[in-house]
């Protein structure tokens, strides 16, 4: 027979497997639901059905395309190949400007029409997020 | 131009003195029976003379010597003195030539400090110190001097990031460094420990001291970034699940695991080898951490220029830092068997263990929900974000048993308790904090069990520890503070969450809109010149329901150099609440973008992260006067 310490040594380290395994279980699980995906203008034309799922859009504010009135902000995505429209009900971040980089986070109600919850703030004047940079690629 | 010449050369000698230090410590190890003074000059000299590199990289921002390339790059002549001095280390060389000088200070501090210390253990932590400190000189010299030279010489630099000339944002680098490279004195401070089978009571009483340094430093760093993010960033929020805040939090999460299991170790002496693993994690994570904001995979405002160069640098760093930890701890470490003692159910050693479990379970999410993205963007090319909803449904439900964990494993003696000590009053007292809990849901008709449970949970912490304070149960005090301000924090960051309000619109100059809570009127707007911006300050008046008037004036700035717009959010902080205001301007729009919330508790988030600073400062007191 084993002895009391080599059983409770045992214990422990099934009870630790056990918990590893079912905490990483549970976290890629969660992963699975939660993650947001990021499309480029070009992309969504190319997708077939409107998911439901929130995605991030990225690409330039188009030049003249910025019209807010009293609730909403309405500008055009483009990256220089295809484009959307969005609508935007909310705070813009500093550096929101036309022809300048931009992520929004939202839902696509059609492939021309994107519905922003949050548009994401950017740190610098230079800066332009890499999906941006690639999804405008080289013009 | 002299400045930068001095710099240069002093840090090339600092280098050169790790190569002096090297041989003589390595004498030493096998020779005599005191330790060499020499090796305490070398340090010394050492320290002396990255910091006059240091100091002269301060120099040349002070006096504007755009003849040198990291100035040029980060300051302009028309800042204000302050922010050219606080510039020194807010872009990627200086503040790498100030993580070294943290270094090679720490190690200095470390070898006047450890003289009870045993000789062997002493010298081979300054050993596998001088390898991290070889490295990070290696790194500034190959690939981030901060001296290089510009010919000709530009009239005027580019000017710092406006949105980092601000003073949460001066101290929050030199803070947080002194924080992550605490945590690597524990890393060499382990391995020499393995090596020389010291890893006993007496280096766990030894090396506390260290990690309650780097703690408190770490969590002061991280708290001011957050303030930062809050004030300036004008979302309102302070913490967004952002993979740079991730990174720190890691270093964080480990280094606490640390400080619960370090005391087994110093109580108990058990829990030796799981002890040391913490330990070289908490500098991994930190050095991980380094690498994501540096080599310009994350990125944020602490990715200054990318350079695939420094990236591939620190990955190679790390990994033979990895190698080496390793390969010392699988030669090197025995467990001492007959110290495994028995482990009963109901101890503090196992509640520190549950501690340890779930603190590695939030790690692991953090970790995962950070490195996730960037291996699925390598592997398969898909761009995908993790965001708030991920943290909060995989953290807050185990929150629940952590904080109810937190409220008893204390109360437990080490060794054994039996069941008859848990007095009935815990119980009472559960039910209490159930109630409150449940008459705050029930006044906001708040729906989400999760919630009120984890509400509960926190209440009853903060109950529990402050019955302690009211009974006058003063041993271990600086635990009580310090999980007093625990269940604050909890409490205040849920009652936020739960009770803010928000009025997002676009307002002219002149109008009004009423909402739920009472009414916003935009006054004016007033234009100011400053030395290095233009500054637009809105006036408004909020009156809320109950006729109660409030005047925020939230500022936009226009930075000439670089030309940058950044809105300063106004907030009028009370002990209940925070009023934010925050306006934003659309280039060709008479309109402005107006963000207004209201923030219940706001201050005490704060105030309770000073409170569990405060608890690991007591503790750090506390050990000097038993010496």
């Amino acid at each position: 027979m084993y002895g009391k310490k080599v059983k409770l040594r045992f214990l422990f380290l099934s009870l630790i497997l056990v918990s590893v395994i079912l905490s990483v279980f549970l976290i890629l699980q969660s992963l699975k639901e939660n993650v947001v995906y990021f499309q480029s203008p070009s992309e969504i034309q190319k997708i077939n059905e409107i998911s439901k799922k929130k995605i991030r859009v990225g690409g330039m504010v188009k030049e003249n395309s910025i019209i807010m009135d009293s609730d909403k902000i309405n500008f055009i995505i483009t990256d220089f190949k295809s484009e959307i429209n969005v609508i935007y009900y909310g705070a813009v971040p500093n550096l929101f400007e036309e022809g300048k980089g931009v992520v929004a986070e939202g839902f696509l109600k059609d492939k021309n029409y994107f519905s922003a919850t949050k548009i994401l703030a950017k740190h610098d004047e230079n800066y332009m997020p890499p999906e941006v940079k690639e999804a405008i690629g080289d013009k | 131009m002299l400045a930068s010449q001095i710099g240069y050369y002093s840090l090339i000698l600092g280098l050169l003195m790790s190569f002096l230090i090297t041989p003589i410590c390595i004498k030493n190890f096998y020779n005599n029976k005191i330790i060499d003074i020499k090796i305490f000059s070398f340090s010394f000299l050492q320290f002396f003379l990255v910091f006059l590199s240091f100091f002269a990289l301060i120099i040349s921002f002070v006096i504007s010597d755009f003849s040198n390339e990291t100035v040029f790059n980060n300051s302009h002549s028309s800042k204000p003195l302050f922010y050219k001095i606080a510039g020194t280390w807010g872009n990627h060389e200086g503040s790498l030539l100030l993580w070294l000088l943290v270094l090679t200070f720490f190690i200095f501090l470390f070898i006047i400090k450890s003289n009870d210390q045993p000789k062997k253990y002493r010298i081979l932590t300054i050993l596998f110190q001088q390898i991290i400190i070889v490295g990070f000189f290696l790194f500034i010299l190959s690939t981030s001097n901060p001296f290089g030279y510009l010919f000709p010489t530009p009239k005027e630099g580019l000017g710092l990031n406006p949105i980092l000339q601000d003073p949460a944002l001066a101290i929050h680098p030199p803070i947080l460094y002194l924080g992550y490279v605490g945590s690597s004195i524990i890393f060499s401070a382990s391995l020499a420990g393995i090596v020389q089978n010291y890893i006993s009571k007496k280096w766990a009483k030894h090396i506390k001291i260290w990690i309650l340094i780097s703690w408190i430093f770490l969590t002061l760093g991280i708290m001011l970034g957050s303030i930062w993010a809050y004030y300036e960033l004008g979302w309102g929020g302070f913490w967004f699940w952002d993979p740079v805040e991730n990174v720190s939090l890691m270093p964080w999460l480990c280094l606490t695991a640390l400080l619960h299991s370090i005391l087994v170790l110093e109580k108990k002496s058990s829990l030796t080898s799981w002890t040391v693993i913490l330990s070289i994690a908490t500098f991994t994570f930190s050095m991980c951490g380094t690498f994501l904001v540096r080599s310009g995979i994350l990125n944020s405002v602490h990715t200054f220029a990318n350079d695939p160069s420094r990236g591939i640098f620190i990955l190679i760093f790390l990994s033979i830092l990895i190698l080496i930890s390793l390969v010392v701890f699988f030669l090197f470490h025995k467990e001492k068997k007959n110290e495994i003692s028995k482990i009963y159910f109901l101890s503090k050693e196992t509640s520190i263990l549950i501690n340890n479990w779930f603190v590695m379970y939030f790690l692991s999410v953090v970790l995962i929900g950070t490195v996730y993205p960037i291996f699925l963007e390598v592997i398969s090319n898909e761009k995908i974000s993790v965001g708030p909803p991920f943290y909060n449904k995989l953290i807050m439900p185990f929150l629940i048993f952590f904080l109810i964990f937190m409220s008893i494993g204390p109360k437990l003696h080490w060794i054994k308790t039996r069941f008859k000590k848990i007095k009935i009053q815990f119980f009472l007292l559960f039910i209490f904090s159930s109630f409150i809990s449940f008459l705050i849901i029930k006044n906001m008709s708040f729906k989400n069990l999760i919630n009120s449970f984890l509400i509960s949970a926190a209440f009853y912490l903060f109950f529990i520890t402050l019955k302690d304070f009211f009974s006058k149960e003063f041993s271990n005090l600086s635990q009580k503070i310090s999980h007093f301000g625990f269940s604050l924090l909890i409490l205040s960051i849920l009652l936020n969450s739960l009770f803010s309000s928000e009025l997002t619109t676009n307002l002219k100059v002149g109008e009004k809109i009423s909402f739920k809570k009472g009414i916003i009127s935009f006054e004016s707007i007033e234009n100011k010149k400053y030395k290095n911006y233009k500054s637009i300050v809105g006036y408004f008046r909020i009156e809320d329901n109950e006729k109660r008037l409030t005047i925020l004036k939230p500022e936009l700035r226009i930075y000439n150099q670089p030309y940058t717009i950044t809105s300063e959010a106004n907030i009028k902080t009370t002990l209940y609440s925070d009023k934010f205001l925050v306006m934003n301007l659309v280039k060709g729009n008479e309109y402005f973008n107006i963000r207004y919330q209201v923030k219940p508790f706001m201050i005490w988030v704060w105030i309770s992260t000073l409170i569990i600073v405060l608890g690991g400062i007591h503790s750090l007191f506390k050990k000097n006067h038993e010496k």
